[in-house]
């Protein structure tokens, strides 16, 4: 009898349960997939604004960035209609277009003027000149260095440093027994981690992934020295077990005042000069990212998170009216309005940084001049069969850059050679390669 | 005959397994002081343990940006339906497998557990294709249906074990006094073995409470439960420990109080028929 009853309220349970979960299904309520970032936050903090406009309503998915990737890529692969908008990033939106999983974004109003976005994000996220997801907000990388160690070490930072210079600085301004490192930089393994870092520093080296045939590159002089460079300042002058070290990690050790320099992620200089969690905030400086002595490509890239419509959805219009709220400059204005100018969404409208009252803004020009300085179109200094600058615009990246990474990394904690390593490399990409049919 | 245990013995043994204990809680005790800490304290090094400013801030953000009320009920209704509907289909299951065993019982029993061996990703499109084509996606029922179904191999094994140990001869003289496979299964097994269920019952729940490859994969807005609310506080670009602490306390503190109340049903559940 007990169990019976249990038996019934629980089938009673589900479908009150399933009642509620449909109750509101013909309601134009968009479902949005989105990553946990600040300006991403902010964003689910303003959708009133957006329903008041609309009449749509928003519900918010929140995902860690991997898991977001795996989600996504699966119901947009199946078509399964989950979500309305997905937030992409740069590696994903030419892929997925082309492979006709996106609605076009082809056909944006007048007032959203869609000529506004910068040309590097725009090209970015185009295929074949169509535009397939819109910038929320675009990244470079720059240098994020302390003006009082620098000081105290006796130089100045230039505006365009070499890696030549940024060795020397990081070792005049280590000093082990205060827990001040010289430098902190990416080491951790995964492609959109250390392996992004490394592919844009050995593209200042004059490296590349790929040959125009698809043969990998890593048996060329090029790799072997940006690796040993690599490894070299950072045995002198980074923290200790960087090889595990990613954005977040950097970010606390200089949050805490132990790094001297760090080089990564424009969207970083507002955390860092935020002095709720900044122990450094009125110290920080900020330059472009290095290149090697001789070699004009630096070492910054070019990465965007974007809002785009899987094209399984039946509420695209809807899609679209929400695309355009969130990345014109009316939502730029109602964040300056709400959380302050520090606050916007940068990186993705030239009229953003032609705002005077973002010009005050310590770190707006620099974004700007890394991201102008960025060609994801011609990211080496030898010519090469793909698009992108810390990535390689095909599916098999991500797997493949993954697995060599993950060989960096290993070099970086001592378990194995550098030459171990991008024998490896070269011979793991090689075979993937093959298989996937471009060799 | 007990062997007789020194005092020094009893010391080093109560020591040890408190010793053990703490070991096994720490990472929870330290989710939950991280919860309690600003995001510049979560990471400062060297760590802080108990001296810090303690602050509720973090509680308040994720109330604030989440709907927890939501995924908890979404929790609810995930475990606690998935445990029932498996313990319903599986109590006449593991009843035959005890009392009317054929050949080939041992076998089934063996192959049911090896789809316990399958890695989840394996089937995750064939499931994805499958809940798209019923119109599941998102949705508290298929969940349910899923979460059964994965955890129904353990539930059958543990209740089969459970029926093992009461006599066929009690049933036996049920059907002869008149009682019908209905009457016997629900009136004279179901109340013997209450205890068997009751620790099925609940670690399938804790099993179900826990699951985070289906939940997050097979959910959206609608249906997603508290897997997918911690999940939301991990971010690549920011700072978000304590957060994610505070978000992971309030997920677990369901689940551990239950565990806390009910460790009694859950260890004899777990040790049941190890000692002869």
């Amino acid at each position: 009898m007990y169990l019976r009853h249990a038996l019934r309220a629980a089938t009673a349970l589900s479908l009150i349960a399933t009642g509620s979960a449909f109750a509101d299904g013909h309601a134009t309520t968009l479902t949005i997939a989105t990553v946990n970032n600040g300006d991403m936050i902010r964003m689910q903090g303003l959708t009133d604004d957006f329903t008041e406009k609309t009449g749509h309503q928003v519900e918010w998915v929140t995902l860690e960035e991997n898991v977001l990737r795996q989600r996504v890529t699966t119901d947009i692969t199946t078509k399964g209609g989950a979500f309305d908008i997905m937030t992409i990033g740069m590696y994903e939106t030419p892929i997925w277009g082309a492979n006709g999983w996106l609605v076009p974004l082809d056909d944006l109003s007048a007032e959203y003027n869609v000529d506004d976005i910068l040309p590097a994000m725009r090209a970015g996220l185009s295929h074949e000149g169509t535009l397939y997801a819109a910038p929320f907000y675009g990244e470079s990388s720059m240098i994020m260095y302390r003006t009082d160690l620098m000081e105290q070490a006796g130089l100045e930072m230039p505006d365009a440093p070499t890696w030549q210079f940024i060795r020397e600085a990081a070792a005049a301004m280590t000093d082990r027994d205060n827990e001040i490192n010289g430098i902190c930089l990416r080491g951790k393994a995964g492609w959109g981690e250390g392996g992004a870092f490394i592919t844009v520093t050995a593209n200042s080296f004059g490296a590349r992934w790929f040959d125009e045939d698809w043969n990998a590159q890593f048996d060329q002089p090029e790799w072997k020295e940006a690796l040993e460079f690599y490894v070299g300042m950072m045995t002198e002058s980074g923290p200790p077990g960087y090889a595990t070290n990613g954005f977040n990690e950097n970010l606390s050790l200089f949050q805490q005042g132990k790094c001297g320099m760090w080089i990564d992620a424009t969207v970083a200089a507002s955390f860092v000069t935020n002095p709720n969690d900044s122990t450094v905030a009125d110290k920080v400086g900020f330059a472009l990212a290095p290149n090697s002595e001789g070699i004009e490509k630096k070492s910054n890239w070019l990465w965007a998170w974007a809002l785009a419509i899987p094209a399984g959805t039946q509420k695209a219009d809807a899609a679209k009216e929400f695309i355009e709220w969130a990345t014109s400059t009316g939502y730029i204005e109602l964040v300056a309005e709400n959380e302050g100018w520090a606050n916007v969404p940068p990186g993705a409208r030239i009229s953003l940084y032609e705002d005077p009252n973002y010009k005050d803004i310590p770190f707006a020009q620099k974004t700007l001049d890394s991201i102008l300085a960025a060609d994801p179109t011609n990211p080496t200094v030898k010519p090469v069969p793909y698009v992108g600058i810390q990535f390689v615009a095909i599916p098999e990246f991500a797997g493949i850059a993954t697995e060599v990474s993950q060989e960096f990394s290993a070099a970086y904690a001592g378990q194995q050679s550098i030459d171990e390593a991008l024998e490896k490399a070269q011979a793991l990409t090689n075979d993937a390669m093959e298989a996937a049919g471009y060799r | 005959m007990a062997r007789a245990v020194t005092n020094n013995r009893k010391i080093i043994n109560t020591a040890a397994a408190w010793a053990i204990g703490l070991l096994i809680f720490f990472p929870i005790l330290w989710t939950i002081l991280t919860s309690f800490k600003t995001e510049a304290q979560a990471i400062n090094d060297p760590p802080l343990f108990l001296f810090f400013d303690w602050t509720l801030e973090n509680y308040a953000v994720v109330q604030e940006r989440s709907n927890y009320g939501r995924f908890l009920w979404n929790s609810i209704i995930i475990a606690g339906g998935s445990t029932l509907l498996g313990v319903a289909i599986a109590i006449p299951a593991a009843w035959s497998m005890a009392f009317v065993p054929s050949k080939r019982t041992k076998d089934i029993l063996l192959w049911m557990l090896s789809t316990k061996m399958l890695p989840a990703v394996g089937v995750l499109y064939p499931i994805y294709l499958l809940f798209i084509k019923f119109g599941l996606l998102d949705s508290v029922i298929g969940l349910t249906i899923v979460l059964m179904l994965i955890n129904l191999p353990i539930i059958v094994w543990m209740l089969y074990t459970y029926f093992r140990e009461i006599p066929g001869e009690i049933l036996e003289a049920s059907r002869m006094d008149g009682a019908s496979l209905r009457s016997e299964i629900i009136h004279v097994l179901t109340p013997m073995a209450i205890p068997g269920i009751a620790s099925t019952l609940l670690l399938n729940f804790i099993l179900a409470w826990n699951e985070a490859f289906w939940t997050l994969n097979l959910t959206a807005a609608q249906a997603a439960p508290l897997t997918a609310f911690i999940a939301s506080y991990s971010s690549p670009e920011g700072l978000f420990y304590a957060k994610l602490s505070a978000a992971s306390t309030m997920a677990i503190l369901p689940i551990l109080i239950l565990g806390w109340f009910s460790q009694k049903q859950l260890v004899r559940g777990l040790t049941f028929g190890a000692v002869k």
